[in-house]
């Protein structure tokens, strides 16, 4: 079972649970490498020179599939400092920003949409 | 892979025979099941030890007739997550009475030697040499058990009890 | 013959914990977060690979969401000292971001945990008998019951003996901890079922046969998620005695035969299913005979000391339904209107089961912050012998609560904000954390939860239209239990957008259904939308005022509601 998302992105929907390098990628916009860091489970990013960063702003961001492939690759064999790598979708603002390419991503970088519970004065 | 037996690592003594070459004679043979029920009563007639490697998805009876004349039975993890062998052990050992040999094989890693050993293994082909050095200690990281096991460890039901009566014997002194 | 809990008059200052752990619960729990510390260790240094520490940290209830670990606690069969909510606070506080939320399943997760403090968090909980072990992995999961067992009037007994009698069976058992995939045990003892039994890989209903005896109707294979089942019924009645072999027998049927190759068709359910519920069941007799009569079956002491252990409160002589108590309705309307909402009979003459709602105006269904669990343990020491309940619903529960206490208490939980008197009904929501939180989701739902809320706020309109359960799942594992919610909401993914398909009919009680969908999926600016049109259906095409939503459903069918919502759309 296939999925095209908005983004361009062919993702396998049957098989959830294979690594980003086993599923289909067609890759039609730019995208960044992201895990989890393993000590804190902190949403990061895979930079260009290797290593984690929690900036987007900072990530190897490529719009080529074999690129693509060899960043997440590498990001996977670090299973020392980070957990779970795919390949995810970004934009780039017409400034050259980027930006989370979906609603996913956007909750992964900016935290949940909604208002973490506050108790005041009980 | 290390073979650790008492809690240590061992030479392992046993040849398996996996292909359909004549078993060799004199030494300790581990075959596959199909070769044991195929050949059973030629391999039980040997003077060295006969061991087998039992799948993990047939039934345990089906060994039943052989289980005084061998003197190893291997089961198998393909990975550490498929915890059929775990009941296999425990019926060769507490339905059948199985006394030899017991071996995990297949994927055998350190967290799992506790389950293993409580579930009736007494020997382990360990995945990872740094895991068969601390196989002792591993081993030993729990000391309380709920349920009655193959191993005879006491379920603590019955600590609980013993502990009360031992009580109930002191007050009454 | 089964003997009934003994129940034991302690002072109340003793009644810290409702079940006494003792030495060997305590050493257990302790050599547990010596392992998982260890564990751990190795896992920073690169020893263990994530693929050797995933099963590992899940069996300790350690997940990792999308911004963090989360850490799911257990909470056996729903019941908490208020030491023990304390310490749940305590966590929240030291280790997480100052709350907690409580699940379908009776647990407590918090969402933003650091592996790195994991074993110090779990040593905080460990010394109240707490933990995580089992609320994830491939083993026996949390023994769930109702959050009234041992006070509902309706009971055979109290099913939480035979849950915690269960619950250390399986508790790292060397046989099943590795099972082809989750297994969800719940115990009921009361025919109307507040258990949600039917939705159990295994369920054990208390009941008497027509001998009088007391003996478990044993059900097997409910389950929700891709393939959804309602549990059926292998064995009518077993005796007590047998309990412990009887379910050993089950978990060694699907230890052997439950599929390992795809883990969408591994549960349980789908092993009854392709064998069929007959042929299963004489599997498991055949399993069980060889052993029924040996180690496990049932000594009358040992169930007699497991018994001995849930300590009861010292109820005080009271009266039923004090005159003040009827005053003190009459001169607050607020008052009463909760008192009808979210108070309910208790066995005790003179007392009361209070419920908690955590679901207040634009919140996010069973969250209660640091301060608010603290607030709570301390009106349970007050108020309610010390102990709290937790409800699958994710609500809480104060079970002990004298009725002369009652406008004192209603004021106290007001002022901490769980006193909004929408329990069960469309408000009352029961959903998972959904995309907001979790890595499997689809599509959020908790705002929707929280838009429902605001649309449904006025509290006549929604007692008018009486109990209707809602339930959202962000995506088709179902934490949400959107199957057999009366109003179903499961988020979809479609072309990258989040889209909902809605269900009606669902029930999780002894009448349990699987709701039946009502057509296409809307878009996530649709759904509360849809919510209101399907409200409004409801009242327009209802028998009487008093016919409940889920029974409207039953007899006009889906077809009348599937025209007013799809009418326009």
């Amino acid at each position: 079972m296939e999925h095209r998302s908005s983004f361009g992105f062919l993702v396998d929907l049957a098989h959830p649970m294979t690594s980003p390098l086993q599923q289909k990628i067609k890759i039609t916009g730019p995208v960044v490498v992201t895990a989890n860091r393993v000590g804190d489970g902190a949403v990061v990013y895979w930079r260009a020179d290797g290593g984690w960063t929690t900036n987007l702003g900072e990530a190897a961001i490529t719009a080529d599939a074999g690129v693509a492939r060899a960043l997440a690759s590498a990001a996977i064999a670090d299973d020392l400092h980070a957990v779970g790598a795919y390949i995810a979708p970004v934009k780039l603002t017409r400034e050259g920003e980027v930006r989370p390419g979906n609603l996913r991503e956007l909750i992964r970088q900016s935290g949940p949409t909604i208002d973490l519970p506050v108790t005041f004065g009980i | 892979m290390p073979l650790v037996k008492g809690g240590n690592i061992v030479d392992d003594r046993y040849v398996r025979a996996l292909d359909d070459a004549p078993v060799p004679d004199g030494v300790p043979v581990l075959v596959p099941a199909a070769r044991l029920l195929a050949d059973a009563d030629q391999l039980v007639a040997r003077k060295a030890p006969i061991g087998v490697i039992w799948p993990n998805n047939r039934k345990v009876a089906e060994l039943a007739p052989w289980l005084d004349r061998l003197s190893v039975v291997a089961l198998v993890f393909p990975t550490f997550r498929d915890g059929r062998a775990y009941s296999q052990a425990r019926l060769l050992r507490e339905r059948y009475g199985y006394r030899g040999e017991l071996r995990a094989t297949g994927e055998v890693l350190r967290d799992q030697f506790q389950f293993l050993l409580r579930a009736g293994f007494d020997a382990f082909e360990v995945k990872k040499p740094a895991d068969a050095q601390v196989f002792k200690q591993a081993a030993a990281r729990f000391s309380v058990f709920y349920q009655p096991s193959a191993d005879g460890g006491v379920p603590v039901q019955r600590r609980r009890l013993q502990t009360a009566t031992a009580e109930r014997a002191r007050e009454a002194v | 013959m089964t003997t009934a809990p003994v129940v034991k008059t302690v002072l109340e200052s003793e009644c810290k914990r409702m079940y006494l752990y003792d030495d060997f619960d305590r050493t257990l729990v302790t050599e547990r977060v010596a392992e998982f510390r260890d564990q751990v260790a190795r896992r920073l240094s690169g020893e263990l690979t994530e693929d050797e520490f995933k099963p590992l940290r899940l069996m300790n209830g350690v997940y990792l969401q999308l911004h963090a670990y989360m850490l799911r606690t257990s909470i056996p069969y729903g019941t908490l000292s208020s030491e023990q909510l304390r310490m749940l606070a305590h966590v929240a506080r030291r280790y997480d971001r100052g709350y907690g939320h409580f699940t379908t399943r009776q647990n407590i997760q918090y969402h933003w945990i650091k592996l790195e403090e994991l074993p110090d968090a779990m040593a905080d909980l460990a010394s109240v008998g707490m933990h995580g072990l089992q609320t994830s992995g491939n083993c026996v999961r949390n023994l769930t019951t109702d959050q009234w067992a041992g006070v509902a009037p309706d009971e055979l007994e109290d099913p939480r003996v035979w849950a915690e009698l269960i619950r250390q069976h399986v508790t790292l058992h060397p046989e099943f901890s590795f099972l082809p995939r989750k297994f969800k045990i719940a115990v009921g003892a009361s025919a109307h079922d507040r258990a949600a039994l039917a939705i159990h890989d295994l369920a054990l209903r208390l009941h008497r046969n027509a001998s009088g005896e007391t003996g478990f109707e044993v059900m097997v294979g409910g389950g929700l998620g891709r393939t959804p089942f309602l549990a059926k019924t292998i064995k009518p009645f077993l005796a007590t005695r047998d309990v412990l072999s009887y379910v050993e027998a089950i978990l060694r049927t699907y230890n052997e035969f439950g599929r390992r190759d795809n883990i969408y068709k591994a549960r349980i359910k789908i092993l009854v299913h392709e064998l069929g519920a007959e042929a299963f069941a004489k599997e498991v007799e055949a399993e069980w005979r060889n052993f029924k009569d040996g180690a496990l079956a049932l000594d009358p002491a040992a169930l007699a000391e497991i018994a001995s252990r849930f300590t009861y409160p010292a109820y005080a002589r009271l009266d039923d339904n004090p005159p003040a108590l009827a005053q003190a309705r009459r001169a607050d309307r607020d008052f009463d209107v909760w008192m009808g909402n979210s108070v309910a009979d208790h066995k005790i003459p003179g007392y009361a089961i209070v419920t908690l709602s955590l679901k207040p105006e634009g919140g996010t269904p069973g969250d209660a912050t640091a301060e608010q669990m603290d607030a709570i343990a301390d009106l349970a020491d007050r108020y309610s012998f010390s102990e709290i309940r937790v409800g699958h619903e994710q609500n809480l529960v104060l079970p002990h609560v004298a009725q002369r206490d009652l406008p004192e208490v209603w004021r106290a939980l007001d002022a901490i904000g769980v006193a909004t008197p929408n329990v069960n009904l469309i408000t009352d929501i029961i959903s998972c954390p959904g995309l907001d939180y979790c890595s499997l989701a689809n599509t959020r739902s908790i705002t929707i939860a929280q838009e429902l809320t605001r649309r449904f706020r006025n509290l006549d309109v929604a007692r008018d239209l009486g109990r209707l359960h809602v339930n959202i799942s962000g995506c088709i594992n179902a934490c949400g239990h959107h199957h057999v919610g009366h109003i179903g909401i499961l988020g979809v993914e479609k072309n990258g957008e989040e889209f909902f398909q809605i269900t009606l009919g669902g029930k999780a009680d002894e009448d349990a259904k699987l709701g039946a969908l009502v057509g296409p999926a809307v878009p996530y600016d649709q759904v509360a939308d849809v919510v209101e049109d399907i409200a409004a259906a409801y009242v327009e095409l209802r028998a009487r005022p008093d016919e409940l939503f889920v029974d409207t459903v039953k007899r006009t069918g889906i077809e009348p509601f599937r025209e007013r919502v799809y009418a326009t759309r």
